[in-house]
């Protein structure tokens, strides 16, 4: 662990603040200094100062408080969209490098035809049909992780699946489904989180983007980009209600962006063979496979496509 | 070389049809009325089943699914597409006024990331983990954590304080008078043109880096060729495929991005069209829109391709 820590302080610095940062979003009714949805009239467009740490909006109601309760809103959309969207991209893209034949290039086919969608886009009109809300956001965002997750795990299956403790697995009389679940999905492991960090500040940024569009989580709850929407309503926006969410996701972002090229470039066979299995705690076969279809994906294709 | 582009194009084909499709379908399962969205929960109530029948005929929402979507295949090739709900213009109209901006916006941002990222590139590569390496290293990571709509926003505010900025209300066409056309397209540019920087950035330097440990390269350099011939002559035309390729993939996010980008600017284009046409549940404008975004993201994806395969006989003769 600790040679992990001194090759890469960067991810581990990443690691540390996306940590504290979901440990504010958990905590923030224990820690927010108000209540995020208390209007106070008496207080309104305040600049920040030594009552309101990050200023007060136009109600007057707390900055501080509602970037805190933001982040629970931010993390919960993104972890829920991330957990959904790239875990079933994941599964099927393990069924599609395993399986192979017509089932893996009429999926390809699928997974192509919503790639063609600026991720944006997608999820806009996505959640205009299922309707605004909560659900609806989180949904929508997980279909525009689906294809990516899909196209990434497929070709870490594929090389899986050539491989002779496979072979032996299928000689000795296992099934389709225990070869695929018992054998090939544990070497998709690693390479699956490295995706799912990425996918994580892909989802806050879109989360923010639909909030800013008014598309997204609708107000009075407080999420980040909802907050940037209500900053630019009056006539002379406020450089506080502009600057606070802003850097929240930005940092936020930046954190989980740190952390899975981190842990990408500790999966990666040439820089460190023995972190991988650190990390991991599978066997030797995944190293060969996750790292070369998971270093160059996430980071180059995961990516666009957000805000 | 004809195989291969005429097996690209109808693969472009598909790809499109099933775009349409999917558009079409999902726009379709929208919980609840049209109506209701059109006219509000009360102006809905107030009206007789039978105004409400008459007006789904009008829009054309009371047929079956498939005659639907026929109907809008023959709006297409018409190349009217349709009506807004709302201001009776076509959808064609709408992207003949808006479309422009959004496009100079999209060619600006392109031209400017490889003006800014390549060069960045480059100078990071030739001295890897030197000083100039790490400071654009860490500018890219930013860049690509920081999220367009929120910069755009906090130019705005920066421009609003010092020079009393107005974001535009009309649409100035480039014809009509360019500096103005420029004033309004030139921020969203650069905020886009800067985070495609970032990528191409960090894509031309990894493959730079890569092509310059080729033998070839060695033996440029054992000829006595200078470093700057060797940089620019032998490696970086080999090392620029994959930079070109990242450049169409990045479209899709500059065409996602500048839907944000330009609300936060308050240009009039058409991502801020696809916004309203969204809030107001104006169904055939978004799905128009929807198709467009999506058609011109399959359509320079395939040129990226072509230009790949024309650029890297490999490819062709696969």
């Amino acid at each position: 662990m600790s040679t992990l820590l001194r090759q890469n302080w960067l991810a581990a610095v990443g690691g540390a603040v996306a940590l504290l940062i979901i440990a504010v979003a958990l905590t923030a009714p224990l820690i927010a200094p108000r209540d995020p949805l208390k209007a106070d009239f008496r207080h309104m467009n305040k600049p920040p100062g030594a009552e309101a740490y990050f200023g007060t909006d136009q109600v007057g109601r707390d900055a501080l408080s509602r970037v805190i309760y933001g982040a629970r809103t931010s993390l919960f959309v993104a972890f829920s969209a991330v957990l959904l969207g790239t875990t079933l991209g994941s599964l099927w893209g393990v069924a599609c490098g395993y399986l192979g034949g017509r089932f893996d290039l009429i999926s390809q086919r699928v997974m192509e035809i919503f790639q063609s969608f600026p991720d944006l886009i997608l999820a806009m009109a996505i959640s205009m049909a299922i309707g605004t809300g909560l659900p609806a956001v989180i949904v929508a965002i997980a279909i525009t992780r689906v294809p990516f997750g899909g196209r990434v795990i497929r070709s870490v299956a594929l090389s899986v699946s050539a491989m002779p403790f496979v072979e032996a697995g299928r000689a000795a009389g296992a099934s389709q489904f225990r070869v695929m679940a018992l054998h090939v999905l544990p070497q998709c492991v690693a390479p699956y989180l490295v995706l799912a960090t990425t996918h994580l500040g892909v989802a806050i940024v879109i989360e923010a983007a639909l909030g800013f569009l008014g598309v997204g989580v609708p107000p009075p709850t407080p999420t980040w980009g909802n907050m940037l929407a209500d900053a630019i309503t009056g006539l002379v926006p406020q450089w506080w209600l502009v600057l606070f969410p802003g850097l929240a996701i930005t940092v936020t972002v930046l954190a989980f962006n740190l952390l899975g090229d981190g842990i990408r470039d500790s999966l990666d066979p040439k820089l460190a063979p023995t972190v991988l299995r650190l990390v991991t705690g599978v066997g030797r076969g995944a190293r060969s496979a996750g790292a070369t279809a998971a270093s160059p994906a996430p980071s180059a294709q995961g990516q666009p496509g957000a805000a | 070389m004809q195989k291969y582009l005429l097996r690209r194009v109808s693969f472009g084909l598909g790809t499109v049809i099933g775009v349409s499709l999917i558009v079409f379908v999902v726009l379709r399962i929208l919980p609840g009325d049209p109506l209701v969205a059109l006219l509000g929960v009360e102006g809905h109530s107030k009206m007789t089943p039978a105004d409400r029948a008459v007006i789904m005929k009008d829009l054309g929402f009371s047929d079956s699914l498939p005659v639907q979507y026929g109907r809008w295949l023959r709006d297409i090739a018409s190349g009217q597409l349709g009506r807004s709900f709302f201001r009776g213009d076509t959808v064609r109209d709408l992207i003949l006024h808006r479309g422009p901006l959004s496009a100079e916006i999209a060619i600006l941002a392109l031209i400017i990331s490889w003006l800014v990222g390549l060069p960045v590139g480059i100078l990071s590569a030739v001295r890897p983990n030197g000083l100039a390496d790490a400071v654009t290293r860490f500018l890219s990571i930013l860049f690509i954590a920081i999220p367009g709509f929120w910069l755009s926003m906090l130019l705005v505010l920066a421009l609003l304080f010092w020079f009393g900025y107005k974001s535009p209300i009309l649409v100035v066409q480039i014809w009509e008078n360019p500096w103005q056309n420029l004033q309004i397209i030139i921020g969203p540019a650069i905020v886009l043109g800067l985070a495609q920087g970032a990528y191409i950035a960090r894509m031309s330097r990894s493959c730079l880096l890569e092509v310059i440990r080729e033998d070839y390269v060695r033996t440029a350099r054992a000829k006595g060729a200078v470093e700057r011939a060797v940089v620019l002559r032998h490696a970086l035309p080999n090392a620029l495929l994959p930079v070109i390729t990242i450049s169409g993939v990045l479209l899709g996010f500059v065409l996602g991005g500048s839907v944000a980008v330009e609300q936060a600017f308050g240009v009039p284009g058409l991502g801020r069209a696809l916004v309203t046409a969204i809030i107001e549940r104006d169904i055939i404008v978004v799905q128009n829109l929807v198709l467009l975004y999506a058609l011109i993201f399959v359509v320079v994806n395939a040129f990226v391709d072509l230009s790949y395969a024309w650029l890297d006989p490999r490819i062709r003769y696969q």
